[in-house]
């Protein structure tokens, strides 16, 4: 099989984001796990990159490794103990995780498969930029209600979140 | 495209390697600046044994972190003790990547721009890669096993994510009238004239963001996580040698990036008026680095000055100056930008207008903080007394 | 397009190499005194005391979760920013009604005192007895 340097890019991203995912479910050190969650979202967001989604793969890094990780450290840094805690696979945990994991795979499998034309994409090809797009999109009729829904769901997240949080702190 | 393929690699692997060596420079050009400029602002003669005028002083410090004994101590945790400064020196280095830092250059028929990607989410990009900075401070602290690494780094990168909500939202102001992403289109757009540059526009996102990049830093006055009364060096404590060697060129990088950033968006890039048409294809191209240079020097003068005048914050007003004064400055100059050029498409107006806003923000967030200043505690001892029996 | 990330990839890697350079050579230059008081945690000379891993305010936390749900919003902002001087007043009002929101939740964890962080004894107090 002949590679030319993207498709070699791309199936070491590929490699990335599989073998660190991997690395975070098997791991025992709640830190190192973190961290190879890290490089599987990272890699994602080169593999947005490939598929010509420019601006999801800047959104991935800037939400999910800038915030949602950040978070997660911080949670796992703020309750005591969790730092040395060694995880461990129980057979319970398994079976439901196997359970849940291929049903995600079944879906995902059936939405690749029912996208017309999935195999024909060509990664080199050079397209408008998406961000102009997205902005189109969502400020045209087709998503503005959604827009202003996921707004207002911000909002009922946050107070959610600043009010649970608010009590632990008065726990203290 | 209209270079071909071998070209472009080329020129683009010697931009890369070229940027690296200017950052590198750079970086030593500011350690001997600093230390000049402090001495020069305390009224004393700052580094003057090593070489004429002391200017190999970072060279001598070079020398001397190389051949330092590089301690690992037996507490830490190896892998991401190891990991960590390179997990914050990478993305310092990798962010001027989009940075224009010339118009273009023409050698032998080929115009090659000078920048090394032209990524059409380049603000994107910046505030992607500067949110990647906050890893090395934490998994640093964590990897120590140290009290101090522990609590610097706590603070150090509560105060850093704080600080990039304002980064971004003190942009999509400029953006609003640029219509794009890519930081050579927006430092293109703004002209050569100083008084055409967005930072008089946008003056309030312009103070945000300078402030903003002051305390990703985490410089003077925002260098809490590494007050050394309280926390000895803070997230580096346990560091030594290279490594700590590494973070102290990250801080410097992240400086000479921010306000490499900070001229290509608010002061029109590498542009002046009256030095375009200076020389031919190839001199310009120089030229205009030239400029970009002295501008940049300007903010990192600016950066120097700033660390040896303020003093340092506590940490409530550093929150405070976060997230009550700096966050709704920047939403209400979007409000206003966005709300001037829909109705009237004047740029004069929106500079005017988004000052006048700020203060009137600033006057209403200070006077509701005067307002609701919590009473002094009278009694000490009976009242925490008081909460630890009820708390119990 | 792909040309461009193409050069931050090869920037990356560059600069993967050269903190690995300057490791390796640093590693090769230096020598090594083995001291048992070296190795110890740092606490200014003295021996350390107990755990190291302490228990943190959990403000802290409160602040990356409210961080997190601002970033997000943040990032909606970027688009229409883009595209906000060809839609225009449609766009206007869209945004402001966004902003607006985010206002509201900014307001809220103020009021609340999510964003104080020096509390008087006196206003612990009168939480504790409400």
């Amino acid at each position: 099989m002949e590679l030319n340097p993207q498709q070699l890019v791309f199936y070491l991203f590929a490699l990335l984001t599989i073998g660190s995912a991997v690395v975070v479910v098997t791991i025992r050190n709640i830190v190192y796990a973190a961290f190879s969650l890290m490089v599987t979202l990272f890699s994602i967001a080169g593999l947005y990159v490939f598929l010509q989604a420019d601006f999801l793969a800047a959104t991935q890094v800037i939400v999910y490794v800038g915030g949602i990780l950040v978070l997660i450290l911080f949670g796992v840094m703020m309750t005591s103990g969790s730092l040395d805690l060694k995880l461990k696979l129980e057979r319970g945990q398994l079976f439901w995780g196997g359970v849940v994991s291929l049903t995600i795979f079944g879906l995902l499998l059936s939405v690749i498969t029912n996208t017309p034309q999935w195999e024909n994409v060509d990664i080199g090809a050079s397209q408008e930029p998406t961000t102009r797009k997205i902005g189109e999109m969502i400020m045209k009729e087709e998503y503005l209600l959604p827009f202003e829904i996921a707004s207002i769901l911000l909002l009922v997240a946050l107070i959610g979140a600043a009010l649970i949080s608010r009590k632990e702190v008065r726990d203290e | 495209m209209d270079l071909p393929l071998n070209v472009l690699i080329i020129s683009s692997l010697i931009k890369i390697v070229v940027v690296v060596h200017i950052l590198l420079i750079g970086v030593m050009g500011m350690i001997l600046a600093e230390r000049k400029v402090s001495g020069w602002i305390q009224d004393r003669h700052g580094p003057n044994r090593v070489g004429p005028w002391g200017i190999l002083q970072p060279i001598a410090d070079g020398i001397k972190f190389l051949l330092k004994e590089d301690l690992v101590p037996d507490h830490v945790d190896k892998p991401v003790y190891l990991l960590a400064p390179a997990i914050i020196l990478v993305p310092a280095l990798v962010t001027c990547g989009v940075v224009p830092f010339g118009s273009s250059i023409t050698v032998s028929g080929y115009e090659i721009p000078l920048q090394i990607a032209d990524i059409n989410i380049g603000v994107l990009y910046i505030l992607a890669i500067t949110s990647l900075g906050v890893y090395g401070v934490v998994l640093g602290a964590w990897a120590s096993n140290n009290k101090y690494s522990l609590l610097g780094g706590l603070r150090s990168s509560a105060q850093m994510i704080s600080y990039e909500l304002t980064l971004g939202l003190s942009l999509i102001g400029v953006l609003i009238l640029s219509s794009s992403l890519s930081l050579r289109e927006i430092a293109i757009q703004q002209g050569s004239y100083p008084w055409t540059w967005n930072f008089l526009i946008h003056f309030p996102a312009f103070l945000a963001f300078t402030t903003a990049a002051f305390a990703e830093t985490n410089r003077l006055p925002f260098d809490l996580a590494e007050a050394e009364q309280e926390l000895v060096g803070g997230y580096h404590t346990e560091y030594s040698s290279m490594k700590f060697a590494m973070y102290f060129m990250a801080e410097y990088m992240h400086m000479i990036v921010g306000s490499a950033v900070a001229v290509t968006l608010f002061f029109g890039g590498w542009q002046f008026f009256g030095l375009e048409t200076v020389g031919g294809p190839f001199w310009s191209g120089l030229i205009s680095v030239g400029i970009f240079f002295v501008k940049t020097a300007f903010f990192l003068f600016v950066f120097i000055w700033v660390r040896w005048t303020l003093p340092r914050f506590r940490y409530d007003q550093l929150m405070n100056l976060g997230w009550k004064f700096l966050l709704p400055i920047t939403l209400a100059s979007i409000v206003v930008t966005a709300t001037v050029w829909a109705f009237t498409q004047s740029k004069v107006l929106v500079g005017i207008l988004n000052v006048v806003v700020a203060c009137i923000v600033v006057a209403i967030v200070s006077t509701t903080l005067v307002m609701t200043r919590e009473p002094e505690p009278v009694e000490d001892r009976g009242i925490l007394s008081f909460t630890k029996e009820s708390s119990s | 397009m792909l040309f461009n990330f193409a050069n931050v990839l090869l920037f990356l890697v560059v600069g993967c190499l050269f903190v690995t350079l300057n490791l390796v050579v640093s590693r090769l230059l230096q020598t090594r005194l083995f001291t048992d008081e070296k190795y110890m945690p740092y606490e200014c000379g003295e021996d350390p005391i107990g755990d190291t891993r302490i228990k943190f305010n959990a403000r802290f936390y409160v602040i990356a979760l409210i961080f997190l749900i601002f970033d997000v919003e943040i990032v909606f902002l970027f688009p229409w920013g883009v595209v906000f001087r060809e839609i225009g007043v449609l766009a206007f009002v869209e945004m402001l009604i966004f902003i607006f929101m985010l206002l509201v939740g900014l307001a809220y964890i103020w009021v609340k005192g999510d964003l104080q962080w020096i509390r008087s004894i006196q206003s612990v107090r009168e939480e504790v007895e409400q």
